[in-house]
C-alpha cells in the first residue's frame, strides 16, 4: 500500500516539557491505525502537530509527498487531513446541515453555499443524522454531536481522518454503531487514525496500534502484539504489575 | 406570510425614501439624511461586530480618517464626490494595515485596542496643524447652489451610499465570505480547522467595516462644511452604531437599518419632549430593549409575542 503520511523525528516542546519526543512513524492508504497511551502521553499534541494547530519544534511531516510542517491549519485541512475534536466543536447557532456544509464549502469541493448544503445532506445521511438536519447543533445529544463532528470531517473530503476520542462518553451500542461507520469510511480508501484510551475499541477496529507514553512512541505493532508488550503494560498498569506479569509467565 | 410581504414592503420603503424630499421640509430631510448615515455606520459595524463577532470600536477612527482625507482632498481642489471615494480608500487601506495587527487579539482585548485607535488618530490630527488645521478644525469649500437643492443632493447621495452598503451586506451574507464569518463568530478554532482562512476573512470583514464609513466620513465633512478632531473622532460615533445594531438585530441584513431608525427616532422624541434628561431615559429604554430582545427588534417573532400574550392572559384568568 502507498504511504500517505510520513512523520520523521517529530518533537514538540512546551516550555520545559517535551510533549513529543522524537516520534517517527508512517501511515499507509486505507489503514485504520489506533493511537493509544495514558492521559498526558501526547496523543492530542501529536494530532495538533500534524494538523498545524501547533508548530513542531523539530522534525518533518510529509503528507502525500508534500512537506506540511509549518503550514497553517486551514491549508492542511484543504490538502485532505481532517480531524475531530476530543471536546466537540460545533457551531452552536447554526443548523446541523449548515455545520456540515461549512466543511464542504471551505475544505471540500463545493463552490457555493447552496451546493455545500446539498453535499452536506449526503454526509448527514451517511452518519444517520439526516432527520436532524434542520435542528440547531446545540440541541443534539452527545452521541449526535459526535456524529455531527464526523459528518463535518467527512464533508471536507479527507484522505486522512484523525478521530480524537469520538467514542468517549458513548454507551456500548453507540460505540458499536460508531465503529461500523469507521470501518465503512476506511473501505472507501480513507486512512483513519483512532485516538482513544478505551483499549477495547482500538483493539477491535485497528490493524496496527501506535502507543505513546510520556511523549515517546513505545510501540508500533498489530493489536495482538501490543497487548503483550512489556513496555505497554508497564505504561498502563505500572512497573510492579508489569514485572509481576512477567514472573507469572 | 413574512416572505411574501418582504419584497413588497421593501419596494414601498424604497419608494417612500425616493419621494421623501418632495414631501418633507428641510428638517425632515436632514433627519432622514442622518438616519441614512447612521444606517451606513451600523451596517458597516455589522460586518465585523455582527457577522464576525469582533467587538470593534474603530468606527470613529475610520469615520474621522475618511472625513479628514475627504476634507483635505477637497481643500486641494478635488471634486466632492471623488473626495468621498478618497475617504473610502484611505479608511479601507488603514483598516487593512490595522487589522493585520489588531485581529490577532480576541474579545475584550480587541475591543480595547480598537477603542484606542481613534484616540491616537485624534492626537495625531491635533498636532499636525499645518496639514489638518489641528484643533482649530478645517473649513471646506462651500457649494454655491440653492440650500434646498443642496439638502436634496446630500440626501440622495447618502441614500445611494446606504443602498450600496445594504447591497454589499446582502451579497456578503449569501456568499462564502458571509458563511465563513459566521463560522468564525461561533467558533474560530473550529472554523480554521474546517479550512476557513480566518486571518484573511477577518481582515476582509474589518476592511468592509471601514470602506463605507470612510466614505460617510468624507460625506459628513462636505455636508457640515467644517470638521474638527473632537467632532469626527468622537467616541459616540463608535458606540452609537453598536447600540443600533444590537437594537435592530446583529448579524442580520436589515437589523442595522431598523436599529438606526428606531434609535434616532427615539432620540428625537426624547430630545423634543425631555430636554434635561433625554439621554438618561434613552439609555434606559435601550437597556430594557436589549434585555428583553436579545436578538434585536428584527428577531422579534410573532410566535413568541403570542406566547407572551398567552401567558399574560392565562395569568389574568387565574
Amino acid at each position: 500500500m502507498k504511504e500517505i503520511l510520513d512523520v520523521k523525528s517529530l518533537s514538540r516542546q512546551f516550555g520545559g516539557l517535551l510533549a513529543l519526543d522524537d516520534i517517527t512513524f508512517t501511515l499507509r492508504e486505507g489503514e485504520i491505525v489506533g493511537l493509544i497511551g495514558p492521559n498526558g502521553a501526547g496523543k492530542t499534541t501529536l494530532v495538533n502537530s500534524v494538523t498545524g494547530v501547533h508548530r513542531a519544534t523539530a522534525g518533518q511531516i510529509t503528507f502525500s509527498e508534500r512537506r506540511i510542517e509549518g503550514l497553517k491549519s486551514h491549508r492542511i485541512s484543504r490538502m485532505g487531513i481532517s480531524r475531530t475534536f476530543q471536546v466537540v466543536q460545533p457551531f452552536p447557532r447554526m443548523s446541523v446541515l449548515e455545520n456540515v456544509a461549512a466543511g464542504s464549502l471551505f475544505a471540500g469541493h463545493a463552490s457555493t453555499p447552496n451546493e455545500a448544503k446539498r453535499l452536506a445532506q449526503e454526509h448527514l445521511a451517511f452518519v444517520g443524522l439526516d432527520r436532524e438536519a434542520e435542528k440547531s447543533a446545540s440541541v443534539l445529544t452527545l452521541a449526535g454531536r459526535k456524529r455531527l463532528e464526523l459528518a463535518k470531517s467527512l464533508a471536507m473530503r479527507p484522505r486522512l481522518l484523525m478521530l480524537d476520542e469520538v467514542n468517549a462518553g458513548l454507551n456500548p451500542a453507540e460505540i458499536d454503531a460508531a465503529l461500523n461507520l469507521i470501518r465503512t469510511i476506511a473501505d472507501r480508501g480513507v486512512t483513519i487514525v483512532v485516538i482513544e484510551h478505551l483499549m477495547r475499541v482500538v483493539m477491535n477496529v485497528s490493524t496496527r496500534v501506535l502507543v505513546l507514553n510520556q511523549g515517546k512512541l513505545i510501540a508500533d505493532a498489530p493489536p495482538q502484539e501490543v497487548v503483550k508488550n512489556h513496555q505497554v503494560i508497564e505504561a498502563y498498569l505500572g512497573k510492579r504489575y508489569a514485572s509481576a506479569m512477567k514472573d507469572a509467565r | 406570510m413574512k416572505r411574501a410581504f418582504a419584497p413588497l414592503l421593501m419596494l414601498l420603503g424604497l419608494t417612500a425614501l425616493v419621494v421623501l424630499p418632495l414631501a418633507g421640509d428641510n428638517y425632515i430631510i436632514r433627519l432622514a439624511t442622518n438616519m441614512l448615515m447612521y444606517s451606513v455606520l451600523g451596517l458597516s459595524w455589522n460586518f465585523i461586530g455582527g457577522y464576525t463577532g469582533y467587538p470593534s470600536f474603530a468606527t470613529s477612527a475610520f469615520f474621522g480618517l475618511g472625513a479628514y482625507a475627504g476634507a483635505i482632498s477637497q481643500g486641494h481642489g478635488v471634486p466632492m464626490v471623488l473626495a468621498w471615494g478618497i475617504g473610502a480608500v484611505v479608511a479601507t487601506s488603514f483598516a487593512g494595515l490595522l487589522g493585520f495587527v489588531l485581529l490577532r487579539l480576541r474579545g475584550h482585548y480587541f475591543a480595547i485596542a480598537s477603542l484606542v485607535v481613534a484616540e491616537v488618530l485624534r492626537e495625531v490630527v491635533n498636532s499636525a496643524t499645518d496639514f489638518t488645521g489641528g484643533g482649530m478644525g478645517l473649513n471646506l469649500p462651500i457649494l454655491r447652489i440653492d440650500v434646498d437643492r443642496l439638502a436634496e443632493l446630500f440626501y440622495y447621495s447618502m441614500l445611494s451610499l446606504a443602498l450600496i452598503t445594504l447591497a454589499t451586506t446582502v451579497i456578503v451574507s449569501r456568499h462564502r465570505l458571509g458563511f465563513g464569518l459566521r463560522c468564525i463568530q461561533q467558533n474560530e478554532d473550529a472554523a480554521n480547522i474546517l479550512g476557513v482562512d480566518t486571518t484573511l476573512y477577518k481582515n476582509f470583514a474589518f476592511m468592509l467595516s471601514a470602506v463605507f464609513v470612510g466614505a460617510a466620513g468624507a460625506f459628513y465633512a462636505s455636508w457640515v462644511n467644517y470638521i474638527d478632531p473632537t467632532d469626527v473622532f468622537d467616541i459616540l460615533l463608535s458606540v452609537q452604531p453598536i447600540v443600533m445594531v444590537l437594537l435592530g438585530g446583529p448579524g442580520t441584513v436589515f437589523g442595522p437599518i431598523i436599529g438606526a431608525v428606531a434609535y434616532l427616532a427615539l432620540e428625537e422624541i426624547m430630545l423634543s419632549n425631555l430636554l434635561s434628561f433625554h439621554s438618561g431615559l434613552l439609555g434606559l429604554i435601550i437597556v430594557i430593549l436589549i434585555f428583553f430582545l436579545p436578538n434585536g427588534l428584527f428577531g422579534l417573532s410573532w410566535k413568541r409575542l403570542k406566547r407572551w400574550m398567552g401567558i399574560s392572559s392565562a395569568e389574568e384568568a387565574a
